[in-house]
C-alpha cells in the first residue's frame, strides 16, 4: 500500500552507474579498446562516454560519471571531438565551451581548457590545436566574427597562442609543418566560406587560403602528402562533396572525387586507414527529392572510389542515420555509429573487413566520435 | 467580383465594424432598459450548479476561487485543471504553454473574450503573459465550447481555453469603480495595476485596465547528485540569470446592450522585453538571448436577437504582432531577427430554433494571416482561411445531442525571391464532432452521462512550412481523433453542513496522427526538417471531486481534488521496439502517468486561508523510457492568507502568499530549473 506512495515521491538522483553489455566477441588484440563520445542533443547536457574492451568484448556505457563522480553537471553539452594524445584523452565539448582532458587509461579528469564554441582538435609535437568559432568580433558595418585556432600546451593545459582563420572553422589536419583548417562559414548562410586556411606551425600565423568548395567540414592528411577535404554543400544547388588536394603547400591542385557514376559522395563522416579513406553518409536532396546513402571506400593514391557500399550483408538498411565512424587500424573492422532520431539512444555497429556485421550495441544519444586506446 | 475585390470588402467591413459599435454607444442612452443587463450577465459566472447537464466536459475556475489560488498568470491557474500539462521554462518571464490530454500545444485554441488568439508563426500562445488581474473566469473545454451559437473557429480545435475578462458590475446605483493593486515579492517582482470601470448610461459601460510587470527573475536553484552509497557526489547552488522581464499591458473595453442584443468592443496592447534564461548545462550558467514582443489587437462582437427563433452574431478582429529575437552572445551565431504578423478575422453566426428543442447554427469565418521576417531567403507567406460550421442541437426529455460539421479551406501564397509563387491550396476538408448527454435517472437531475467523438486537425504553422531551411512545404495537417465517455454528479443544498458536492469522471482515448516532428536532415544535429511522421495513442482518465461546506454562520470550506491518469504512447515506428530502450510504445516526452492537485480554501468572516498542492508524477523527456531520460516527480505546496476590510468607502484586501513552501528544487523541462520557495505580497484597494 505504501510502496506506490514512496515511489511517487522524489528521491536523490544518483550519478549514473556504468552499464555493461557483452558482445561475446572477446579476443586478444593489439589495441586495448576504444572510447566513444556521444554528442547528446543540444541543451540536454547528455554528452556521455562509453568504452569498449577488446579482450573481454565488454561494452560499458556512461563511464564518465563513475570515473569522475564529483564533476558538476558531468561531461557537458554536445561533445564534438575525441582524441587520445600520449597518455591523455581529450574531449571537445562544444556547447559547454570546454575541452575536457582525462587520463587515457581511466578517463579520470585532469583538467579542462575553457574555450568558447570549440569544435575540433589535432595534435603536433606536444601541442594541441583546437578550432573555435568564437574569434574576435568586428562590426563594420555588418557583424562579422572570424574563427580561431588555439594552441594549447598538452602538459600544462595553458593556451599559449591564437591564430585567426576564416569564418566558423571545423576540422583541422597537420601536414609537413602546416595546419590546414576547414572553414565552414556555417553562421553566414547563404554566404558560406569556401577555403582552407593554411597556418604555418613555426610562426603560428595564417599564411594563405586555398579555395576548395562551399561550407567545408572534414580535412584528413594521407601518407602521400595529399589532403582530403569534404564540403557540406549549401543545401540548395551545391551538393555534399569530396575533394583531394595534392601539393597543398605548393600549387595546391584541387580535384573533385566522385563515385564512378558521377554522383558526388555524401560525406557525413570520413576516416583514413592506410590507403583507404572510409566515407559514410546519408542525405535527403531537395533537388532529386530522394535520399542518397553511401558507405564508400576511396583509394587515396589512385584517387578513385573503390566501392560505394562496403557493407556486404545487406544490413545497411537497418542503419537509420550513419553518423560516427572509426576503422580499427589493424583488423580494419569498421565501427559505425547510428544517431537514429538524434534524441534517443543510438546504435553502434561493428563490420568485419569483409563488410559482414559482427555485433551491434546500444550507445548514448548520437554516437559520434571514437578514439582507440593502444596497449 | 474577383478575389482581390472580395478581400477589399472584407477588409472594409472589419474597419467599419468597430466604428459602428462605438457610434452606437452614444445613441442608446435614452432607450428603455435592456432585457439583459450587466448584473444578469454576472450571474452566469456563478460556478456551481450550472454544469450538471453540460454536454461538453469542461472545467472552470472563476470568481473567488480563482482569486484565492496563488497564481500570477493564466498559466499558473491552468495547473489546477486535470488533464493539463504545463510546459514551464521557469520564472516570471519564462515561456509557459499548455497541452491538454497530451495532444500537443498546437492543438489548443486560446480564446480571449470570445475570439481566438492566433499565432500563425508557431502556433504557440504563451499563457504566462496573461495576468490574472483582470480575468474573471478561465474555462477549459475538451473539444469545443458547450454552446452551439458561436463562430466557426470555435469548432476548430482539439481543446479550447476561454479566458474571460471582468465585465463591469455596479452596486447600488454607483457609476464607477476603481481598483488599484500592487503586488511584489521574490524575483524582485513589482506589479502595479489599475482598473477603472465606468457606467456611462443604463446601456453602456466601459472598463480600462493597465498594468506593469517588472522582475529581475533572479532566483537560487540547486542541482545535486549522490553516489550509490548515499554520499553527496556534487551539490551546487547558483542564481538563475537572464530571466528578467519588463512588460506593460493596456486594455480598454466597451460593453453595451440594445433592446434586442448586446455588443462589445475591445482594444489590447502589450509590450515587453525579456531575457531568455536558457538551459543550464555543464560550464554554462548564464545566457544572453533576449526577446521583445509588441502585440496589439482590436476586436468586437455584436449579437442581435431578431426574433424568438432567430439571432445572429458578428465578430471581427485585427491583430498586429511584432517580435524581435536577439542573440548578442559573441561566442555563438549572432542573430537579430524581427518578425511581424497581421491577422484579420471576420465571422458571422446565425442561430435558428427550428422546433422547440431543436436548434441549428450556421457560421462562416474568414481569416487572413501574414508573416514577414528579417531572415535570408524568407518566403513571406500569406494565408487565407475560410471556415464554415454547421451545428445542430436537439433536446428530447433527458437526452441531448449536439452535432457539428466544420469545413476548413486554406490557401497559402508565398514569394520566391521577389517573384510570387502561385497561390496553392493547403487543405480543404470537413471534420465532424458529436456530443451526447443523458440523464439516466428520472427523479435525479443531478446525474448525467456524456460521450463525445471529435475529429479535427491543426494546420502546419508558418514556421513548420516556410522557416528558412527548416520548413517543409509538403506538410500535411496533423490530425486528432478523440473519444470520451464520462459522467457528472452535482448536488446543491441550501442548508446543512454540506452545501455542494460534485464528482466528475471522464475516460478518453485519443489518436494523434501525421504529427509534425522535427527530424534531423542528415547533416548533423544542427539542421532539422519538419516531417509528418509522428503518431501517438493516448488513453486517459480524469476525475474531479469538489465540495463546499458551511457551518456556524461565518465559516466556509471549499475542497477540490483532481486526479489524472494518462498513458500517452509513441506509435511512430513499430520497428523501434527494443523492450528496454525502444521508443515504440514508450510514454511520450514530459507526460506523467499520474498527476493531480488538491486545493482547499477556508473562510472565516473576512479572513481566508488557501492551500494548494500540485503533483506531477515521474516522466521521461523522450519516448525512450530509460534511466537517462528519467525526470523525477515534482510537487509543490502553496499557501496564502487574505484579509479584507472596509475603510469608509474603500475595500482593502491584503494577501500574503508563500509558494513552494518546502523549497522543492525541480525541473519541469530538462535543465530549466524552477524557483524554490518564493513570496508574494498583494495590496488591493477598491473604491
Amino acid at each position: 500500500m505504501l510502496l506506490p506512495l514512496l515511489q511517487a515521491c522524489r528521491h536523490d538522483t544518483i550519478v549514473w552507474p556504468p552499464e555493461e553489455e557483452n558482445t561475446g566477441n572477446g579476443r586478444t588484440d593489439v589495441i586495448r579498446g576504444f572510447y566513444l563520445l556521444n554528442e547528446g542533443n543540444m541543451g540536454s547536457n547528455k554528452c556521455t562516454m562509453d568504452y569498449y574492451d577488446y579482450a573481454s568484448g565488454t561494452y560499458v556505457r556512461n563511464i564518465y560519471g563513475n570515473a569522475n563522480p564529483s564533476a558538476v553537471k558531468e561531461l557537458g553539452d554536445v561533445g564534438n571531438d575525441l582524441q587520445i594524445y600520449g597518455s591523455r584523452l581529450w574531449a571537445v565539448v562544444n556547447c559547454s565551451n570546454k575541452v575536457e582532458v582525462m587520463e587515457a587509461s581511466t578517463a579520470r579528469r585532469i583538467g579542462q581548457v575553457d574555450l568558447a564554441n570549440c569544435r575540433y582538435i589535432c595534435f603536433h609535437e606536444g601541442y594541441a590545436y583546437v578550432s573555435s568559432y568564437a574569434g574576435p568580433v568586428q562590426i563594420n558595418p555588418d557583424y562579422e566574427q572570424r574563427g580561431i585556432v588555439v594552441k594549447v600546451d598538452t602538459a600544462t593545459l595553458e593556451k599559449v597562442d591564437t591564430c585567426i582563420v576564416g569564418f566558423q572553422p571545423d576540422c583541422l589536419a597537420v601536414l609537413d609543418g602546416k595546419i590546414y583548417v576547414a572553414n565552414s562559414g556555417g553562421y553566414m548562410s547563404p554566404n558560406y566560406e569556401n577555403t582552407l586556411s593554411v597556418i604555418d606551425l613555426a610562426s603560428f600565423t595564417e599564411e594563405r587560403r586555398i579555395p576548395v568548395a562551399v561550407n567545408l567540414h572534414h580535412v584528413v592528411a594521407d601518407r602521400h602528402g595529399q589532403l582530403w577535404v569534404s564540403s557540406r554543400g549549401d543545401y540548395y544547388g551545391n551538393p555534399n562533396s569530396l575533394y583531394c588536394i595534392s601539393d597543398p603547400a605548393g600549387e595546391a591542385h584541387v580535384q573533385r572525387v566522385a563515385a564512378p557514376d558521377g554522383r558526388d559522395l555524401v560525406v557525413k563522416n570520413m576516416t583514413l586507414c592506410g590507403d583507404s579513406l572510409y566515407i559514410i553518409g546519408k542525405d535527403f536532396s531537395y533537388v532529386t527529392m530522394d535520399t542518397q546513402v553511401n558507405y564508400a571506400i576511396v583509394h587515396t593514391s589512385r584517387r578513385e572510389v573503390v566501392t560505394t557500399n562496403f557493407i556486404a550483408d545487406g544490413t545497411e538498411a537497418s542503419i537509420m542515420e550513419p553518423y560516427g565512424l572509426a576503422v580499427h587500424p589493424v583488423s580494419r573492422e569498421v565501427l559505425i555509429g547510428d544517431a537514429r532520431s538524434y534524441i534517443n539512444p543510438g546504435t553502434l555497429f561493428c563490420y568485419s573487413v569483409d563488410g559482414v556485421q559482427q555485433w551491434k550495441l546500444r550507445t548514448g544519444d548520437i554516437p559520434a566520435h571514437m578514439a582507440f586506446l593502444w596497449k | 467580383m474577383n478575389r482581390s475585390n472580395l478581400f477589399a470588402v472584407f477588409f472594409l467591413l472589419c474597419l467599419v465594424f468597430p466604428v459602428y459599435t462605438f457610434a452606437g454607444a452614444g445613441d442608446l442612452s435614452g432607450l428603455p432598459p435592456a432585457s439583459r443587463d450587466s448584473v444578469s450577465d454576472m450571474k452566469e459566472v456563478t460556478v456551481y450548479g450550472r454544469h450538471r447537464d453540460e454536454i461538453v466536459p469542461s472545467q472552470r475556475l472563476g470568481g473567488k476561487r480563482l482569486q484565492s489560488l496563488s497564481a500570477f498568470s493564466v498559466a499558473d491557474a491552468m495547473r489546477y485543471f486535470s488533464g493539463v500539462q504545463l510546459k514551464d521554462y521557469g520564472g516570471v518571464g519564462g515561456l509557459k504553454t499548455i497541452d491538454i490530454r497530451s495532444m500537443g500545444t498546437n492543438h489548443m485554441g486560446v480564446f480571449y473574450d470570445g475570439i481566438q488568439l492566433g499565432n500563425a508563426q508557431n502556433g504557440l500562445v504563451d499563457l504566462g503573459r496573461f495576468s490574472l488581474d483582470n480575468v474573471e473566469e478561465i474555462a477549459l473545454y475538451n473539444g469545443q465550447k458547450a454552446q452551439i451559437f458561436q463562430p466557426a473557429r470555435d469548432y476548430g480545435t482539439s481543446g479550447s481555453v476561454y479566458i474571460r475578462t471582468r465585465r463591469p458590475v455596479f452596486e447600488d446605483g454607483r457609476t464607477h469603480n476603481l481598483r488599484a493593486s500592487l503586488k511584489g515579492g521574490s524575483f524582485d517582482l513589482i506589479n502595479p495595476s489599475l482598473v477603472w470601470e465606468q457606467r456611462w448610461s443604463r446601456r453602456v459601460t466601459s472598463s480600462l485596465s493597465a498594468d506593469y510587470t517588472g522582475a529581475s527573475g533572479k532566483y537560487k536553484f540547486r542541482y545535486r547528485r549522490v553516489l550509490p552509497s548515499g554520499d553527496v557526489a556534487w551539490d551546487t547552488t547558483a542564481v538563475r540569470d537572464n530571466g528578467d522581464i519588463r512588460s506593460y499591458r493596456v486594455e480598454a473595453s466597451v460593453f453595451g446592450n440594445t433592446n434586442d442584443g448586446t455588443w462589445n468592443a475591445k482594444a489590447y496592447f502589450y509590450d515587453s522585453e525579456r531575457g531568455i534564461p536558457g538551459a543550464i548545462v555543464s560550464n554554462v550558467w548564464k545566457h544572453a538571448q533576449r526577446q521583445w514582443d509588441r502585440n496589439f489587437f482590436a476586436q468586437g462582437q455584436w449579437t442581435k436577437h431578431v426574433s424568438d427563433r432567430y439571432r445572429f452574431q458578428v465578430n471581427g478582429k485585427y491583430a498586429n504582432d511584432w517580435m524581435r529575437y536577439l542573440n548578442p552572445d559573441t561566442t555563438l551565431m549572432y542573430q537579430d531577427n524581427r518578425f511581424r504578423q497581421h491577422e484579420l478575422y471576420l465571422s458571422t453566426a446565425h442561430h435558428v430554433e427550428l422546433l422547440p428543442g431543436w436548434q441549428v447554427n450556421v457560421a462562416t469565418d474568414y481569416q487572413y494571416n501574414t508573416l514577414d521576417a528579417s531572415l535570408t531567403n524568407f518566403v513571406y507567406p500569406r494565408r487565407h482561411t475560410l471556415l464554415t460550421a454547421l451545428a445542430s442541437q436537439y433536446e428530447y426529455k433527458r437526452f441531448r445531442v449536439m452535432v457539428s460539421l466544420l469545413g476548413t479551406y486554406v490557401w497559402d501564397k508565398t514569394t520566391k525571391g521577389n517573384t510570387p509563387d502561385p497561390v496553392h491550396k493547403l487543405t480543404g476538408r470537413w471534420t465532424p464532432a458529436i456530443y451526447l448527454s443523458y440523464r439516466p435517472l428520472h427523479d435525479c437531475p443531478d446525474l448525467s452521462l456524456r460521450a463525445f467523438y471529435k475529429g479535427i486537425f491543426r494546420l502546419p504553422t508558418f514556421n513548420d512550412l516556410y522557416y528558412t531551411e527548416v520548413g517543409n512545404t509538403r506538410l500535411e495537417p496533423e490530425t486528432t481523433k478523440q473519444w470520451n465517455l464520462g459522467f457528472i454528479y452535482a448536488h446543491d443544498r441550501y442548508s446543512g453542513l454540506l452545501r455542494h458536492i460534485e464528482v466528475k469522471a471522464d475516460g478518453y482515448f485519443n489518436i494523434v496522427d501525421n504529427k509534425i516532428v522535427a527530424i534531423p536532415k542528415g547533416s548533423g544535429q544542427y539542421r532539422w526538417m519538419m516531417m509528418n511522421v509522428g503518431k501517438v495513442h493516448i488513453a486517459g482518465l480524469e476525475t474531479t471531486a469538489e465540495s463546499v461546506l458551511r457551518w456556524h454562520r461565518d465559516w466556509a470550506l471549499t475542497l477540490c481534488l483532481n486526479y489524472t491518469y494518462q498513458s500517452a504512447t509513441d506509435r511512430t515506428d513499430p520497428s523501434d521496439n527494443d523492450p528496454y530502450y525502444g521508443t515504440y510504445g514508450g510514454q511520450i516526452a514530459y507526460v506523467p502517468r499520474h498527476s493531480g492537485s488538491v486545493t482547499g480554501n477556508l473562510v472565516w468572516r473576512n479572513f481566508g486561508l488557501n492551500y494548494s498542492f500540485i503533483y506531477v508524477g515521474e516522466r521521461y523527456h523522450t519516448s525512450a523510457n530509460i534511466r537517462e531520460n528519467y525526470e523525477q516527480p515534482w510537487y509543490t505546496h502553496d499557501l496564502s492568507a487574505t484579509c479584507r476590510m472596509a475603510l469608509r468607502r474603500c475595500a482593502l484586501t491584503f494577501a500574503l502568499e508563500c509558494n513552494n513552501v518546502f523549497d522543492q528544487q525541480y525541473d519541469v523541462i530538462l535543465n530549466y530549473p524552477m524557483p524554490g520557495r518564493n513570496w508574494k505580497g498583494v495590496l488591493k484597494v477598491e473604491f
